[in-house]
Formats: C-alpha cells, sequence, structure tokens
C-alpha cells in the first residue's frame, strides 16, 4: 500500500464536517503555522518539500511563491485555481467533494505564507454542489476562530471567498482565471508581467492548483523534508490521478510518484486491469493535452525499461516515444476505440473552448476539427494526414497561452505512433464508418534504440 | 456571436436578490465590483430561465458598468442561456472519456425521447438538452448535469435517463 496524505480520511464518515476533520487531526498545520512559524519560514518548508504544481505545468511551488513581489502598502492575494476542465481530470472536484477542509485548511497556511489578507477559490461555474460545500466549509471555519479577524489569536486576518466561473476552459490558464475573476472574459494575458508581480487586480498574486495548496497541509505537518521522502527523484510526494475510459476500476487513486505505470493500470489497488476483457491499445497519462501513447510506449520506454507514473520517467524519450504527467488526468482506450474518433473529439474540444484570441489557435483548432471530421466520417485524403501536421505545427508556440499546445501534441502525436490507423481510415473509408482499426501492433513490445524512433518518426 | 432575443420583456430584480448581490459585491475591494459580475449572471439565470438582454442592462446598471461590458461576458461563457430553454436542460458531457464509455448513446437516446434536437425546447416548455464539453466527471461517465443547481447525474444508463425524465415530468 502507498502512503496516503491527502486521501487518508477520505472514506470516514462526516470528514466533510469541521468536527470530524479535526478529529483527525485537521488544523494542526494552521494552528503550527500562524504560532510556531513565519511566513518566510513556511515558504522555506514548501520549497524543502519539492512540491511541483499539480495542476499541469509542475511547476515548483515553493519557487512560485518565492517569485511574490512584496511592495510596501500594496495588497497581495492568494487565488486558487479550482478551474478544472482538463478532459480526463477529476481530482479536484473529488476533493472538494469529500474532504473540503482540506483545501480551506491548506489555503489558510498558505495566505499567511503569501501575506495574503483576501484569497479566492475560483470554482468551475459548473461545480455548483462543491461551490455550496466550500461555501458551508469555510462559515463553519470561520465560526471556529480559523478564519476571518485575528485567527487564534495570532493578529493574522483572513478572509476566504469563493467565486464561480461562467462555464469556459480557457480560465484554468492563470491569467485569463485571473481576468474572469475581475469580470471579464477569459482571454490570457501576455506574460511578462507575471501574476507574483501584476495579477489580480494589478497586484502580486499567486495562482495554485486545488491539489497543490491541499498538499501544504502535511508539509507543514511532517516538514517538507519528510514529503521530500516520498515519490522519486524530483517527482516528489504523492500525486490525484483520475483513471478514466475503459478501466475495470476508474475513479481518483493517490499514488506515491514513481509507482510503475503497469502496476497502476491492472493491479487490484489501483485501476484493476482493463474493463470487459479487452486488451490496452493506448492511453493519454496527463489528461487530454499531453500525448497520446499506444499501449507498448505506455508500459515500457522505447529500450525496454519500466515506465514509472512520475514527471520524469512519464516524459522520458520526449514527444518521440513519451508524454508527460500532466494534470494526472489518466485516460485509458482498449482496443475497441478508434484513435481518429477520439483525435476528432479531441479536438472539437480545442476549437470549442479556443478563447479566439489569437489566430494560431481560433483558425487552426477549426481546421483541425474540419480535417479530422472528415476523415473520421470517410471523406478523407491522404495529404489530410500530413496537413493536420501542418496545421498542428503552425499553431505550436505560436500562441499566448498554452492552450494551442495543448490543441496541438493530442494530434500530432496521434499520427506520430498511430499513422497506421489513419491511413487505413484513407483506404477503407466505408469498413472504418462500420468497424474499426482494432489493436494492431500497438501493443507489441518495442525493442530500439531511442535514435531508431525518433528516425521512423521523421 | 451574441443573440440578443426578441423578446425584450423588462425584468424586476426583487430585494431578496438584489440583496444576494450586495452580499457578493461586499467580497471585492472597492470600485472592484465588476468581479461580481460572473456570479451575479447565474444568479440572474436561476431567477430568470435565461439571461436576457433587459435583464443584462439591469445587471449593468447595478453594477454601474456599461451593458456591453455584460455582454461581452455573457456571450465568452457557456453557461449563459441567451435564449429561453426548457425549464430543465439536460446537459450532457460529449468530450473523449465519457465518448469510450457510451456518451454518443446517451445523447441519442435523450434526442429520441424528448423528441426535440439538441438545443431545442420540448412543446410542454419543460425540457431541453445539449452537449456540454468536459465536466471532469470523467471516472463516472457518461454523466449530466441539470441547472440551476447542477445537479450530477453519474453512470448514466438508457434506463436512468428514461427514469430521471420521467421523474422531472411528474414533479
Amino acid at each position: 500500500m502507498g502512503r496516503k496524505l491527502l486521501l487518508e480520511h477520505i472514506n470516514v464518515p462526516g470528514i466533510n464536517t469541521l468536527a470530524v476533520y479535526r478529529e483527525k487531526g485537521g488544523y494542526r498545520a494552521v494552528e503550527k503555522a500562524l504560532k510556531t512559524l513565519t511566513p518566510d519560514e513556511v515558504v522555506e518548508e514548501v520549497k524543502k518539500s519539492g512540491l511541483r504544481g499539480r495542476g499541469g505545468a509542475g511547476f515548483p511551488t515553493g519557487m512560485k511563491w518565492s517569485f511574490l513581489a512584496k511592495p510596501e502598502g500594496v495588497a497581495r492575494y492568494l487565488v486558487c485555481n479550482a478551474d478544472e476542465s482538463e478532459p480526463g481530470t477529476f481530482k479536484d472536484r473529488y476533493l472538494m467533494t469529500y474532504i473540503p477542509h482540506a483545501l480551506i485548511e491548506g489555503m489558510i497556511v498558505a495566505s499567511f505564507a503569501l501575506g495574503a489578507k483576501t484569497s479566492y477559490i475560483y470554482v468551475r461555474g459548473e461545480m455548483m454542489p462543491q461551490i455550496r460545500i466550500l461555501e458551508k466549509a469555510i462559515a463553519e471555519a470561520k465560526a471556529a476562530g480559523f478564519l476571518g479577524k485575528n485567527i487564534l489569536g495570532t493578529g493574522y486576518d483572513l478572509e476566504l471567498y469563493v467565486q464561480p466561473g461562467g462555464g469556459a476552459y480557457i480560465c484554468g490558464e492563470e491569467t485569463a482565471l485571473l481576468e474572469s475573476l475581475e469580470g471579464k472574459r477569459g482571454n490570457p494575458r501576455i506574460k511578462p508581467p507575471f501574476p507574483a508581480i501584476a495579477g489580480l487586480y494589478g497586484c502580486p498574486t499567486v495562482v495554485n492548483n486545488v491539489e497543490s495548496i491541499a498538499a501544504v497541509v502535511p508539509i507543514i505537518n511532517d516538514g517538507g523534508d519528510e514529503y521530500a521522502k516520498i515519490g522519486i527523484g524530483r517527482s516528489t510526494g504523492t500525486k490525484l490521478i483520475s483513471a478514466s475510459g475503459n478501466l475495470v476500476k476508474p475513479g481518483v487513486y493517490e499514488i506515491e510518484l514513481g509507482l510503475p505505470v503497469e502496476e497502476f493500470i491492472y493491479s487490484d489497488e489501483y485501476c484493476g486491469g482493463i474493463a470487459n476483457g479487452k486488451r490496452l491499445k493506448a492511453t493519454v497519462a496527463g489528461g487530454s493535452s499531453v500525448p497520446i501513447l499506444p499501449a507498448n510506449l505506455t508500459l515500457k520506454y522505447a529500450n525496454g525499461e519500466p515506465r514509472l507514473m512520475s514527471y520524469e520517467s512519464l516524459s522520458e524519450g520526449g514527444f518521440a516515444t513519451g508524454t508527460m504527467l500532466g494534470s494526472g488526468g489518466f485516460i485509458a482506450f482498449d482496443e475497441d476505440q478508434c484513435i481518429v474518433r477520439n483525435t476528432w473529439n479531441f479536438s472539437r474540444f480545442y476549437h470549442h473552448e479556443s478563447c479566439g484570441q489569437c489566430s494560431p489557435c481560433r483558425e487552426g483548432t477549426g481546421w483541425l476539427e474540419k480535417v479530422l471530421h472528415r476523415l473520421e466520417y470517410g471523406h478523407g485524403k491522404m495529404s489530410d494526414i500530413d496537413l493536420l501536421v501542418d496545421v498542428s505545427k503552425k499553431i505550436e508556440g505560436n500562441t499566448i497561452c498554452p492552450l494551442g499546445d495543448a490543441a496541438a501534441w493530442p494530434v500530432a502525436s496521434a499520427i506520430r505512433h498511430f499513422r497506421d490507423e489513419f491511413e487505413w481510415h484513407v483506404k477503407e473509408p466505408v469498413k472504418s464508418l462500420s468497424s474499426n482499426y482494432g489493436l494492431a501492433n500497438y501493443a507489441v513490445p518495442i525493442e530500439k534504440k531511442v535514435e531508431e524512433v525518433k528516425q521512423d518518426n521523421l | 456571436m451574441l443573440k440578443v432575443e426578441e423578446q425584450q420583456q423588462p425584468v424586476e430584480f426583487s430585494s431578496a436578490l438584489v440583496e444576494k448581490f450586495d452580499e457578493i459585491v461586499s467580497r471585492y475591494p472597492a470600485g472592484k465590483q465588476k468581479s461580481a459580475l460572473l456570479p451575479l449572471l447565474h444568479l440572474v439565470q436561476a431567477e430568470f430561465g435565461w439571461t436576457s438582454a433587459p435583464a443584462m442592462d439591469k445587471v449593468a446598471e447595478y453594477l454601474n458598468i456599461e451593458p456591453i461590458e455584460v455582454y461581452e461576458v455573457a456571450s465568452f461563457y457557456s453557461m449563459y442561456f441567451l435564449q429561453p430553454k426548457g425549464k430543465y436542460v439536460l446537459e450532457v458531457c460529449r468530450t473523449g472519456p465519457c465518448c469510450l464509455v457510451g456518451a454518443e448513446k446517451i445523447m441519442a437516446h435523450i434526442e429520441g425521447k424528448l423528441g426535440v434536437k439538441e438545443g431545442e425546447v420540448t412543446a410542454d416548455g419543460l425540457f431541453s438538452w445539449r452537449g456540454v464539453e468536459c465536466l471532469a466527471a470523467c471516472g463516472y461517465a457518461p454523466v449530466l448535469q441539470i441547472g440551476p443547481e447542477y445537479t450530477f447525474y453519474e453512470n448514466l444508463t438508457e434506463q436512468s435517463v428514461d427514469t430521471l425524465i420521467d421523474n422531472l415530468r411528474n414533479k
């Protein structure tokens, strides 16, 4: 059994209430931080923990905190990014639903560390039930003296509010989120200036994912050094993985980083294998934006070594043979799934969610969707496959925010690894409407040097 | 593009609604009342069933901002209805992970059961349905939600959808 830091008490009845949460040791981190540590010491513990942003980018949280500008007489803000919308990711919904005080406690400690007197939790608008849960938890915490004026008699004041979004994936990007919180369209801002210098209302601001903030609680309770002992290499601590698709037991799992991917998919402690006795064809390991991998490269590197659930191991081999941990949205595809159809589906998503600010993304995502649609529905040409690669290359890196890259990578990687299947759709337009390409050789172990794989992909 | 409906019936905000507005505005620093725009539009939609142009104008007046600042926001975000909808809007997730386990079949079933196409309203005014993008519940797919409370229904089957619709109809 792996260690659980965030979900240890998730099955305790009533853990969503302040009373039970405190019985299980809740709000110790607030007492410890506010009464025995200085804000800088809290930041130092988080730095020592090696915690990396759990929203997808993986940037070290402690470092992000240390960049926060602290001009005299200017308010500073902490904003929690709970705009969870990445296809395949539902861990934050789970955490907020079942153990809301873990987030509230983390928000108090993190706000104290950053010197914020007002903090906001920006929750996607569709999660109204979670908004109600959080507001109730905040009211409980306030009544118990953990929020409001002079918290626990320490002289520290903090107000915490929940802000609903309006339904827009782009608001998961931190500067779009800040625009939205200011009551505007979610158009990402040009960086620099970074939010640490000029964020909410032009004031220094830190934006952190729900899971990152919740992880601050065990880091303060046990110390950053203890947290850093869990995991592997620079992937420290535990990570919530949202498992979905054709699995026996989809759901949210807390893993110690470094768990072998094979164990995560097939062991009974986690996903329990592929549903309905089917075989695994492909996975998207970190939310829809990361490259898709065939089954063989999911389980092992190109050189045959086992792949692990960690930031480094999942990206081993670069985009030629690897992917990314991203937000931990792990989607499994069985042998009956059509990669062309799924790629079209994801492209439609990005087209729908593009904010329209940058032409390469606004126009390019539409092209990707249209060309993939005609391939899927039997009207494709062989040249369409290279057209898709061309369009995705022209989006990638040419937009203000990473949504452009996120739209390009799934298409580029699907063609990189599943070109046979795309070609089959062109050669067999009628057959491809009623049947699918199947598993082909996508699960056959490859024993190649990385250089050879790169050659194949040129 | 913003589709402002023909319907221009004036709306009145009740004092209870304005009280809620006041509480929300108090969450932001002085002069930053525009931050309340998204939450206010949710309250308006919950009250009137959709976000009409007269309602948006009144929100603009309340927040002391230009009407265009409200229109541009309401048309950007997917949750605000710029046309009247059925009393119950069934929003079915249609993104990748849900489709791997049958979301498309569920949508086809709803279309057949309600007898209206995506976005339309049933003759009795009770139901609309539409496909929406990822609802962040992929492990419990297929899923749908119904506003204004955004109650969630998970692991849908054709039978569970039938039961849900019948229960709402008989409510």
